[in-house]
């Protein structure tokens, strides 16, 4: 049990020391929502008001809407950058030396997981700190309540990357990621609009957006934030983790081929 | 068993004695009644049509209500919601006010350009006074010497001696004058422009103009904002402005006439009204059928609870004694 806390604590250790050490990569997480929420929400400012779906209680205007959509995607880029790195770490082999280690691999990769998700949260509550600067708070019970929704969103994005990471071939096809993993993900969810307003457009893109768990990984913030439950959203991104675990730990399993060609 | 039948005692009390904002609804030909506390609709009554200004008599024992189309004030017992009589308004009433004596109601003619003085007790009409086209605004003075109606097409604020019933001035204000109040102090008299999208602040000593306050919403186009109805808090920190179809409500400082924030609100918001303590302001939006609770200390909306379709007028009633 001792040896594979030191495991998890190892690479917790190793993606902290990453993160501090990428001082790019966090400015970069922090200033992508931020140029969205005042750049992007401005021109859809919606100033006379967003009609009142739950959680919300009154009207609001987009910029309060978009807010949980951009943790979304600091979550969601985190995930993809953390899958990145794997690429990486794979292609400069200190990936073969972590799965060649005693520990079990299920244990190793939920610690990668866990070291990501980590990072995540840190990135989306000082997002959350500099929307609060421009207006946009919580009380502090949805500030709390958030973070166990954090978690497991963070596992469940990180869970895909894991996935993905263990599908990529090489480093330069993470440009595919971006363009057929974030973008419909991220534009294809509830994050910029509402399900009402998409239905508008089209009740095909409506009933994608329903299917996305991301949409329900932002809902799931969303009404946390404000302090509610939404028990769907939790079903529904719980089932997707488990999923997309299962699929990556099939995808770095040695007795498929897959992996096992690929860091030689 | 004692115990949960005291805490059922305990919980019915409580639910029975909330008090309550009364708000008109002027499609729907109803009042919502809402709890301050639940901040829910605990009753619908039904009463005359189109019904617009609403006031309690000053010791809370009857409800008045403008039912503009049916050409009628009605009077209502408010424990149970029934019509007990109606009072002679003259045509089309839409807003009035109660004397502080609680005798006289100085009620707002529309179509008749004339202001009507109705004996509450005699149930008769005391004076006719001729005012300029569309009276809607009304004001009476803390002292009750004066009495203000203002008139929405001649755009005018007309000074009515409560003596003598006789207009003693005149005040030009901006175009669609629609609603005056008096400062506590009785120093001040404000009168808001619809479309000119101003309050004049006017002096009662000398009748003229001391200030004017405008408006200006970041992405919203000035011919949108159209103050309508406002209240002023009891510690005289705030006067919040309802907006109109800007669908927001200005908070203003009184003490130096700048608009401090901005508060988002449903669509097309009339008038509003305090709880007792003036800690929660709710705003009666016209378009969205709704009321928007804004929390006073905070100044920020928290809740929008559906009522009647097109709301307009509310009214604050005590029930805790």
């Amino acid at each position: 049990m001792k040896y594979l806390m030191i495991g998890a604590i190892a690479i917790i250790k190793r993606e902290a020391l990453r993160f501090i050490s990428q001082k790019a990569r966090f400015i970069a997480s922090l200033v992508r929502p931020i140029i969205w929420l005042i750049v992007f929400a401005a021109g859809f400012r919606a100033a006379l008001g967003l009609s009142i779906t739950p959680p919300y209680e009154t009207y609001i205007t987009y910029e309060v809407y978009i807010v949980p959509g951009l943790c979304g995607m600091v979550q969601l880029f985190n995930a993809m950058q953390s899958s990145l790195s794997l690429v990486y770490d794979r292609e400069m082999g200190s990936m073969r030396l972590l799965l060649t280690s005693p520990i079990p691999r299920c244990w190793l990769l939920f610690s990668k997981l866990m070291a990501g998700t980590l990072v995540s949260i840190i990135q989306v509550y000082s997002f959350l700190l500099l929307a609060g600067f421009a207006g946009i708070t919580f009380s502090f019970s949805g500030y709390v309540l958030a973070l166990p929704v954090l978690l497991l969103n963070g596992l469940m994005l990180g869970a895909l990357g894991l996935f993905l990471s263990a599908t990529i071939k090489q480093l330069e096809n993470f440009a595919g990621v971006m363009n057929f993993v974030i973008f419909p993900m991220f534009f294809l969810s509830t994050a910029l609009y509402p399900l009402w307003k998409m239905a508008e457009a089209s009740t095909l893109l409506r009933d994608i957006c329903a299917f996305n768990p991301f949409s329900h990984a932002v809902e799931l913030l969303r009404f946390s934030l404000y302090g509610q439950f939404n028990g769907t959203a939790f079903i529904y991104v719980f089932c997707a983790l488990v999923l997309f675990l299962s699929a990556s730990l099939w995808g770095y399993d040695p007795a498929r081929s897959g992996f096992a060609k690929k860091s030689k | 068993m004692r115990l949960i039948t005291l805490l059922t005692f305990t919980l019915l009390s409580t639910s029975v004695l909330a008090d309550e904002i009364w708000v008109t609804n002027e499609k729907d030909d109803t009042i919502s009644v809402i709890d301050v506390e639940s901040e829910k609709v605990i009753r619908t009554i039904e009463v005359g049509e189109r019904p617009r200004g609403i006031t309690f008599a000053h010791d809370y024992s009857v409800v008045f209500v403008c039912a503009s189309d049916s050409d009628t004030v009605q009077v209502i017992d408010p424990e149970t919601g029934k019509v007990l009589h109606e009072l002679p308004s003259g045509e089309d009433p839409e807003q009035f006010i109660l004397h502080p004596n609680n005798k006289f109601l100085y009620i707002a003619n529309e179509d008749d350009a004339i202001t009507t003085v109705v004996d509450v007790e005699s149930r008769k009409v005391v004076a006719q006074i001729d005012v300029g086209i569309e009276p809607e605004g009304m004001a009476v003075s803390p002292d009750g010497k004066t009495v203000i109606t203002t008139s929405e097409t001649t755009n005018m604020a007309h000074w009515i001696d409560v003596e003598t019933h006789k207009i003693i001035a005149n005040s030009l204000v901006d175009q669609r004058p629609r609603h005056a109040e008096f400062t506590a102090d009785g120093k001040e008299l404000w009168v808001s422009a619809e479309i000119g999208g101003t309050i004049s602040i006017f002096d009662t000593q000398t009748k003229q103009e001391k200030a004017k306050i405008g408006f200006e919403i970041q992405g919203i186009h000035k011919d949108k904002i159209q103050p309508v109805g406002f209240e002023k808090t009891k510690n005289g920190k705030y006067v919040f402005v309802a907006l109109g179809p800007s669908n927001h409500i200005a908070v203003v400082d009184p003490a130096n006439y700048k608009v401090l924030d901005y508060i988002l609100v449903g669509r097309r918001v009339w008038h509003m009204a305090f709880n007792e303590d003036h800690s929660k302001l709710f705003t009666t939006n016209g378009v969205s059928g709704d009321v928007t609770i804004i929390d006073v200390n905070s100044l920020k909306a928290t809740k929008s609870v559906k009522v009647g379709r097109f709301p307009w007028g509310a009214a604050f009633r005590p029930t805790k004694g």
